[in-house]
């Protein structure tokens, strides 16, 4: 905390015999918590820990204008985020964000990878949302490759999305909730969470960063069973989502918390490239599921909630609202999927080897092992070119977008004809999003600051990739 | 077809795909103001890293050149561009603005020049015959070492009124990496283009604060260019001994 404009008075917590240079407050006579302080060629700089803001207060003239930073280690900024905030009292008149905390290169490493393990790195990247990761890649390398998935896989596609979206909007209420102090939403939210986790692990071997959809179709059919345990999901679903409404949405707290806070209208979404439920709240019923439908979403029957209101109650809603509609279309997905192939027929594509679980674990199924060692030479050549080299893809670039639960996700890739990207560039909702935050912010509280960035809910692993 | 007329007054239709141009050709595409997006390929199976082995050392496949695209070039491609003809006219931008249009797996780029950058974005989103309301993305792309003009700056413009998606390119040298910035008219782009100089080295003149974004303030360098130096990882108990970095290994790509 740094007070920029430094007042004449002597702060009245330096006891003892402090120096011009540096005032120490830790004598055994004086408040042992007191905040320290020391003269920096910006002014006098304090660091406040904890509990230690009274020894402050009398230092603390109302028409100082004071620098806060929050971040990025804070358990209220959504990740390692880190937000710069200058006050004038309790009023935020300029808010920064710095990221670039959790950058790990993922576009980079993707150029020295094949376009097959470029999935297990952009599974990465936005870590809520793992699965839309995936298929936006695969439907990127797919239109470069000019192939399409399988009808199978493309319903299967649609299924693990439309559940990840549920866990990601869970995700959104319960960490908000739980950085606004209702800690109560945030438990329920991560319980509900933890049974999507546990069946798209039942359904894709992880809980997380699955690499379960892959250029072509996805990694493996779906196993035994399945249908009666997304049924039973979808039964605990129907049963504990009113739960929500009976815990937040009346709750007078958690409405004046929210309402009339975070104000972002239509045409401050469109300047500031805002997609997702923020953009809907504002009014816009813009959902790439129904503008430009992909994996065959035009055949399902769902609906884009919206809502004028453009503050973060009326986001909180929405989010609840899509988590209806995200299992109305998981319900559907049961009916249509049909027996059939889930990779393409190309061998030049599809993945040589099936996959069956045995003693030991997930791996190259036993039948297929036998072939490769055993019986065809041309087999195991076949593999070996396609597993260490890949496949390659004719040159040039697309950009192929789904809609994540944050908005616009978009790949821009880049193929020279080799057997790696050129390019991989995310265009992540949460990393545009973020901008917004000093739109939101500004001339509100401190409070409210973390409400908006709540409502923004960007996730750090997409914005610094 | 606008712009690349004077091209095909030398060269046939179809001319420009990648396979069949030769090194020559592929000079006078460039000299013509052509857009080269790859690198040149030597060898079968582009091995590096160890001797010919497959007696294809001596095949030379020639750089990626996105193709111009001939009239009519289908959908409302053909739409949009005349109606941008028709604005950059009435707003007095050139016609050699746009140095190419290319139309590709049902997306159309159009590769621009940069003096004329702000005034199309501008032409782009304010005419209502076009209104690409939404910048999408802004994205650097350098093509490699050996490329001329290597550094790409793509911009993906999205109309929510008409539901289309165009694309504009531009590209530079890296000794002269300047871009004008479009952040007066798409805000959106502050971010990104702070991203694309922070990965990049591409300077977007006029952009409010172009600062590194992602990585550290005090950073050497821009990470995702070609020829920024990998790290190999260092072997314990070896004696110095490293796996060299990626691409340094003996690769099939």
């Amino acid at each position: 905390m740094t007070p920029q404009q430094q007042g004449d008075t002597e702060p009245a917590h330096t006891v003892g015999s402090g120096t011009a240079d540096t005032v120490s407050d830790a004598t055994s006579s004086a408040d042992p918590y007191a905040a320290t302080a020391r003269e920096t060629t910006e002014g006098r700089v304090y660091t406040v820990t904890g509990g230690d803001w009274d020894s402050l207060i009398e230092d603390w003239k109302h028409d100082e204008r004071i620098v806060v930073n929050m971040g990025p280690q804070h358990p209220s900024t959504h990740g390692v985020l880190r937000l710069v905030l200058e006050l004038e009292g309790e009023v935020v008149t300029q808010a920064r964000s710095v990221i670039g905390y959790l950058h790990t290169g993922i576009e980079k490493n993707c150029e020295y990878r094949t376009w097959t393990q470029g999935v297990t790195f952009v599974t990465r990247a936005d870590y809520l949302a793992p699965l839309f990761n995936e298929a936006a890649y695969c439907l990127a390398t797919e239109k470069l490759l000019g192939i399409t998935a399988p009808r199978r896989a493309q319903v299967i596609r649609v299924l693990l999305m439309e559940l990840n979206r549920c866990s990601s909007h869970l995700v959104a209420i319960a960490t908000g909730g739980m950085e606004l102090g209702a800690l109560t939403g945030m438990t329920a939210g991560f319980r509900e969470r933890e049974e999507v986790l546990h069946l798209l692990e039942f359904l894709t071997g992880l809980r997380m960063n699955h690499a379960f959809i892959r250029p072509g179709g996805v990694a493996q059919d779906l196993p035994e069973g399945y249908e009666t345990k997304i049924r039973d999901f979808l039964t605990v679903m129907d049963s504990r989502l009113p739960d929500y409404d009976k815990l937040l949405t009346g709750q007078p707290i958690w409405k004046q918390r929210l309402q009339n806070v975070g104000y972002l209208p239509l045409d401050g979404c469109l300047q500031l490239g805002v997609t997702g439920p923020i953009l809907r709240c504002a009014g816009l019923e813009w959902d790439l599921r129904k503008v430009e439908p992909y994996c065959g979403y035009e055949e399902y029957t769902f609906e884009v909630p919206t809502s004028t209101d453009a503050d973060c109650y009326a986001r909180y809603l929405l989010r609840v609202e899509e988590i209806h509609q995200s299992l109305k279309i998981v319900a559907q997905c049961l009916d249509k999927l049909e027996p059939g192939p889930v990779m393409v027929e190309d061998p030049k594509v599809a993945w040589p080897a099936k996959l069956s679980i045995g003693a030991d674990g997930l791996g190259n199924s036993l039948e297929h092992v036998r072939k490769i060692m055993g019986q065809s030479m041309e087999s195991l050549i076949h593999h070996f070119k396609l597993v260490t080299e890949g496949f390659a893809v004719p040159p040039g670039q697309v950009y192929s977008s789904v809609e994540s639960p944050r908005g616009e996700l978009g790949y821009h890739l880049v193929s020279d004809g080799g057997t790696r990207p050129m390019r991989v560039h995310i265009r992540d909702p949460s990393f545009i999003n973020l901008q917004s935050m000093p739109a939101m912010s500004e001339g509100g509280l401190v409070a409210d600051v973390i409400a908006a960035v709540a409502s923004i809910d960007p996730v750090m692993g997409g914005v610094d990739r | 077809m606008i712009v690349t007329d004077k091209n095909n007054d030398s060269l046939a239709p179809g001319q420009y795909s990648s396979a069949e141009m030769s090194s020559a050709r592929q000079d006078e595409h460039e000299a013509h103001g052509g857009v080269v997006a790859g690198r040149a390929r030597q060898g079968m199976f582009g091995v590096a890293g160890s001797g010919d082995t497959s007696g294809y050392g001596g095949l030379t496949l020639p750089a990626y050149v996105p193709p111009p695209a001939q009239r009519p070039y289908g959908g409302w491609f053909d739409e949009v561009t005349d109606e941008l003809v028709a604005a950059m006219r009435e707003r007095g931008i050139p016609a050699e603005a746009i140095q190419q249009v290319t139309v590709d797996r049902g997306e159309i780029t159009y590769y621009v020049h940069r003096e004329h950058l702000l005034a199309l974005c501008r032409t782009l989103r304010d005419d209502p015959a076009l209104r690409f309301e939404l910048c999408s993305t802004v994205s650097g792309v350098d093509y490699g070492t050996e490329v001329a003009q290597r550094l790409h700056s793509v911009y993906h413009l999205t109309s929510m009124t008409y539901r289309r998606r165009i694309r504009l390119e531009v590209a530079v040298d890296v000794d002269d990496a300047h871009i004008p910035s479009v952040v007066e008219v798409y805000p959106t782009a502050d971010w990104q283009e702070r991203e694309a100089w922070d990965m990049f080295g591409i300077i977007f003149d006029g952009h409010p604060a172009l600062t590194r974004i992602l990585m550290p303030d005090d950073w050497d360098g821009h990470p995702q260019r070609k020829d920024y130096p990998l790290g190999g990882i260092p072997v314990e108990y070896k004696g110095g001994a490293e796996i060299p970095p990626p691409d340094q290994r003996r690769a099939y790509s």
